[in-house]
């Protein structure tokens, strides 16, 4: 497939690519430097690609005076309590649309995943008034309930499920297991696999969501981490110390994911490729 | 007819019955929230944009004037230009530097391939209202880097947030630093679906590597390309987080999208109906791209 010497061409070739890959990794770097300069450092000309006197001076401001541990809080409850009914409901669906047969039943699963076309951006007042009327406005469950449907996660499971032997529901009906049964000792411990990856990408929505918590919280107690942050970068004067230390710290979660995950996160992103915000 | 026939039958007819309300009952709370926040705020947001209502009192019907006010709105149009302007920028830079990232990243040559691909791929996994935050941060016009290396080079910087062409640049080279690695993914897993003896047999030709990707990569990847063109266009629509840290919108209206319209439109001006009238031509336009995309793929597949 490709010549076996090594040309010129290769040499130019590799020295492209890793430029390439460190602009594509000095952005978010930068911002992890920069997080360590305290005060006036930060603002200094010429700016200094480490910090002279690093300190964590700004991360305590940040997550003590400024409240960050507590939006940090707010975005974990949010972001797992999410998953967790997520990865109940989509996986019931998913086996559902694959292992049964009931009237309507692609109309209705087509009819979730368009929804993956259209997104809640585009009906964000009426959505608002609907959050409203159920009581769900600057609460945290309002900010956790609507976006549990995944069109991704439902369409994951499904795909998985349709994989899985009829042969081995027969045997097990016919050992008089009942549905629920089945489905709950048998279905979702075989499902492990693409069950971790959905937890993954549902976290990972949630964590990073800002417009459900933009519009259901009003009260600044129950910010989650994204709206604290799009919050300060919209005042007048932009406390940049904070906001630096803010979005490193918000980045943290999603690094450990990341480099628990990896191979997880890409193969799954290579084989389904789909996305939902 | 036998008996054992009819007690099997029964049976089986028992259990399908069985399976049906097992069915119906596991896909049942997804259905309900799919209803709760989609089905009612699409059907109330197209009553709203029929009405004149403030949020307040009761929506006064008006039939289609908010439509009629909205096409003879030049504020709606440059709005609409702005997105359109912002979507056509982004699509096909994010597409190409995707596509081509992912050709370097599968060459075997290349040194360092999973690295690289992690490093593309990292920004894809941060929220959007960070990376605008990060970029802005990059691009400040007094303190940011870029212009302190501009100013080396020739003197002074540029001004990136206050300068509507430039602040646009600013966005479409954000878009790409975090969308680009997802799609980067999406091309080398099925570039390395392609299998090598389509390759071997075009080098044995004699065939120049530029043919190569031109003639057999590019084709074959024909359903990626339109799917990553169809996801990228969609998510450039909705784009807002981002381009609300980022520029906020500015400067004056300059990078301000159709969401964000709809949204100070909605909520800060509180004039509701038209904002849904709004939101329903961006709904249509959504609907739209999807359909002419499905008509298009069709079409690629038949060939």
């Amino acid at each position: 497939m490709t010549p076996k010497k090594t040309t010129k061409g290769m040499v130019a070739g590799n020295v492209i690519m890793w430029v390439v890959a460190l602009l594509f990794l000095f952005p978010a770097v930068w911002i992890v430097l920069c997080s360590f300069k305290p005060g006036n450092e930060l603002f200094s000309i010429p700016p200094t690609l480490f910090p002279k006197n690093p300190s964590f001076s700004s991360y305590l401001t940040t997550w003590q005076q400024n409240n960050f541990l507590h939006y940090f809080v707010n975005s974990m409850i949010v972001a797992v309590a999410s998953t967790l009914i997520t990865l109940l409901i989509n996986t019931m669906a998913g086996f559902a649309f694959a292992k049964y047969r009931f009237k309507g039943r692609d109309f209705i699963f087509m009819a979730l995943l368009t929804t993956m076309m259209l997104p809640t951006e585009v009906i964000m007042r009426p959505t608002f008034t609907v959050v409203s009327t159920l009581g769900l406005y600057n609460t945290l469950w309002g900010v956790i309930i609507p976006p549990i449907a995944t069109p991704t996660g439902i369409f994951l499971m499904r795909q998985y499920f349709m994989g899985v032997p009829d042969s081995l529901l027969e045997s097990a009906r016919i050992d008089g297991a009942g549905e629920v049964r089945i489905f709950a000792t048998m279905m979702v411990p075989l499902a492990k696999p693409v069950i971790s990856t959905l937890t993954i990408l549902s976290f990972m929505w949630r964590w990073n969501d800002y417009v459900w918590p933009m519009l259901v919280i009003s009260d600044q107690s129950k910010y989650t981490m994204q709206l604290a942050i799009a919050n300060l970068v919209g005042e007048l004067s932009i406390d940049w110390n904070t906001l630096l230390c803010a979005s490193v710290i918000s980045m943290v979660p999603m690094l450990i994911v990341f480099a628990l995950f990896q191979k997880q996160i890409i193969a799954s992103v290579m084989t389904s490729g789909l996305k939902e915000g | 007819m036998e008996p054992t026939k009819t007690v099997k039958l029964k049976k089986a007819s028992k259990l399908g019955a069985e399976q049906r309300r097992t069915g119906y009952l596991f896909i049942l709370p997804n259905c309900i929230i799919f209803v709760l926040f989609f089905i009612i705020p699409a059907v109330l947001g197209f009553y709203y944009s029929l009405t004149e209502y403030n949020g307040f009192g009761s929506p006064e019907f008006i039939g289609f004037a908010n439509y009629a006010k909205l096409f003879s709105d030049t504020s709606f149009y440059k709005i609409l230009w702005h997105t359109f302007l912002y979507v056509l920028l982004t699509v096909p830079t994010v597409f190409v530097a995707a596509l081509a990232i992912a050709m370097g990243l599968t060459r075997v040559w290349i040194r360092g391939r999973d690295f690289m691909r992690i490093s593309v791929f990292w920004p894809t996994m941060i929220s959007t209202v960070i990376v605008g935050l990060i970029w802005r941060w990059i691009f400040g016009e007094n303190s940011g880097i870029v212009n302190y290396l501009l100013s080396l080079l020739k003197g002074s910087g540029l001004p990136w947030l206050t300068d509507s062409t430039l602040a646009m640049v600013t966005l479409v080279i954000a878009t790409v630093w975090s969308k680009a690695g997802y799609f980067m993914i999406i091309f080398v897993g099925a570039i390395e679906a392609i299998p090598t003896s389509y390759y071997e047999a075009a080098y044995l030709d004699g065939a120049k590597p530029w043919q190569v990707f031109r003639r057999i990569t590019f084709p074959l990847l024909k359903p990626t390309n339109f799917m990553v063109i169809l996801l990228c266009m969609i998510n450039s629509f909705k784009e807002y987080p981002m381009i609300l840290s980022l520029t906020g919108g500015g400067p004056a209206d300059a990078t301000t999208n159709i969401v964000q319209y709809i949204y100070k439109t909605g909520f800060e001006r509180s004039d509701i109906g038209y904002a849904s009238a709004a939101s329903m031509v961006m709904f249509v336009i959504l609907v739209l791209i999807a359909i002419l995309q499905f008509k298009l793929q069709k079409g690629g597949s038949n060939e």
